[in-house]
């Protein structure tokens, strides 16, 4: 077993050697380097064979027609695309727009540039299993709502979201409707020629392909009408310009043709995984996961450990690499706001760490940061004033303390 | 974020943890911090009847700068009088352990923790 070893596949992926082997064939003199938009010679007849075979491997993967998928730069543009093309698209029928507490910053920052723009936004708490209240949602839209972006899988918490049902009621009342998917392509099944979808947001890096790239899913039939936000050469139907970065949008390719390929064998291998960490911990005092077990993808566990505060846990797992809920890993110093959403106390979000595995995660290396985890966690609740009090008997609610 | 080594030293190898009985009349405990704010501190001295600090002990919930500054403190203020002990700035604290000015509160923590220690005591002899 190597260390250290990796359990962070929800921040990124390493690049499938598969994918990379694609990747560096469209770099060199020798290799497709030509623009995929020159269509007077072979260099760019080449290369624009090798995006459509890419375009077509990424709409495989979500069943829908190459012509509905743009390359872009990665989820954040893609989620910056669809909510801002079409909230300025549709301005004239409404300026409301409907989301969720604990959709992404990249969802979220641009909901608040567009309030800054005059539309008015409307952020929708979650149930304390991180899932959305259908009823709550479906209150929320109105006569002017015109968009609403919910994301399929968390990143933090990994819960799935019921968008069938969700985009249902978008389509009974038409409104435009968003998906952030950058976690859950290649994870979860996601068919675009059932689900009432209208946009959906991919990444490549989530999934083995290479970071700086993504696509946004813009549906035909009906079709949604998005104002461009990067102007240009007219690429991409004139939705997002710029030279096509053919190695980037290979790499992409290969590793949605992979994940369609493999994704049945890796989820039921990743459940096997994340259960056996899980059944691990569980038996440990004041051990909690946070958010609901069952609607969740297969490769994510994310668990606090009541009175260990989560940066110094970290700190002891250094042969691990997780991230935390903890206001210590951030600038901020505020706690995760996604734990907050589903109701966790400030403490136990102070508390959390967020495991995440992937395609090359291994038992060996699951029953090593089990152990690891069991014998630190006591070691810090040893050192733990908190947890002193806890064993006495001590409601920590019931203490005054100095905030400060 | 990277932690200096002696961060890393006091976190791995925390000096003085324990816990003293806080009803003794010779001892002081400080509890500073909140869980809500991810760092809890509680600093406890035990003063000979020369004034002089003979022994102290912590226990920090809190991220690995906020135990390695409780934990350095503990070394720091044995042997001390209670002025001397009260003179320690978080800024003596944060550059022997140079820590970032993201951490520094952490350090800043500990100094209000001598500093409710060394309170408690005064004000159990005067009652």
């Amino acid at each position: 077993m190597k260390l250290p070893i990796y359990f962070d596949y929800s921040a990124t992926t390493p690049v499938d050697e598969r994918v990379a082997e694609k990747m560096c064939r469209c770099l060199t003199l020798d290799g497709t380097f030509g623009n995929p938009a020159s269509r007077s010679h072979p260099f760019g007849w080449e290369a624009e064979k090798l995006v459509d075979e890419a375009r077509g491997h990424v709409a495989a993967l979500v069943n829908a027609d190459p012509r509905e998928i743009v390359w872009t730069s990665g989820a954040t543009e893609s989620d910056n695309l669809a909510l801002k093309g079409a909230a300025h698209f549709y301005h004239k029928k409404g300026k409301h727009i409907v989301t969720v507490k604990t959709e992404h910053k990249a969802v979220l920052d641009t909901c608040r540039q567009l309030e800054r723009e005059g539309y008015e936004v409307t952020y929708l708490d979650v149930q304390s299993n991180g899932l959305l209240d259908l009823d709550a949602f479906r209150d929320a839209l109105r006569e002017d709502t015109i968009l609403a972006s919910v994301m399929h899988v968390n990143n933090e918490i990994g819960v799935i979201q019921d968008i069938a049902a969700i985009g249902e009621i978008c389509r009974e009342k038409k409104v435009v409707f968003h998906v952030d998917a950058a976690q859950s392509a290649g994870k979860v099944e996601i068919d675009l020629q059932t689900l009432p979808v209208d946009l959906m947001s991919f990444s490549a890096h989530k999934i083995y392909g290479p970071k700086g790239m993504g696509a946004l899913y813009v549906q035909r039939k009906p079709r949604v009408r998005l104002e461009a936000q990067m102007h240009g050469g007219g690429h991409e139907r004139g939705l997002r310009s710029g030279t096509l970065a053919t190695h980037q949008i290979v790499g992409m390719g290969e590793a949605f043709r992979i994940a369609k390929e493999e994704m049945a064998e890796e989820n039921a291998r990743l459940l096997a995984l994340r259960n056996r960490l899980w059944d691990g911990l569980k038996d440990m005092e004041e051990v909690y996961v946070n958010g609901d077990l069952e609607h969740r993808v297969a490769g994510n566990l994310n668990v606090s450990f009541n009175y260990v505060e989560g940066e110094s846990l970290m700190m002891a797992l250094k042969d691990i690499a997780v991230s935390s809920g903890s206001a210590c890993t951030s600038t901020s110093l505020e706690p995760s706001y996604v734990l907050r959403a589903i109701g966790r106390p400030d403490e136990l979000a102070h508390s959390s760490l967020r495991f995440t595995l992937g395609r090359f995660t291994t038992e060996e290396e699951i029953d090593f940061v089990i152990n690891k985890l069991r014998e630190q966690v006591q070691r810090l609740r040893d050192l733990s004033p908190l947890w002193d009090m806890y064993k006495a008997g001590i409601d920590l609610n019931s203490v005054q303390w100095a905030a400060h | 974020m990277a932690y200096s080594d002696k961060v890393i030293d006091h976190y791995e190898n925390p000096r003085n943890v324990g816990q003293m009985d806080d009803s003794a009349s010779n001892v002081g405990t400080g509890m500073v911090g909140a869980p809500a704010c991810g760092d809890v501190m509680r600093l406890q001295i035990e003063v000979g009847e020369d004034g002089v600090i003979k022994d102290a002990k912590f226990k920090t919930y809190g991220c690995g700068s906020a135990i390695a500054s409780s934990s350095l403190l503990t070394e720091w203020v044995k042997g001390k009088t209670l002025e001397e002990a009260q003179q320690i700035k978080n800024t003596d604290i944060a550059e022997e352990l140079a820590l970032p000015p993201v951490k520094v509160h952490c350090s800043v923590l500990a100094e209000d923790a001598i500093k409710a220690a060394i309170e408690d005591f005064t004000s159990k002899q005067a009652g």
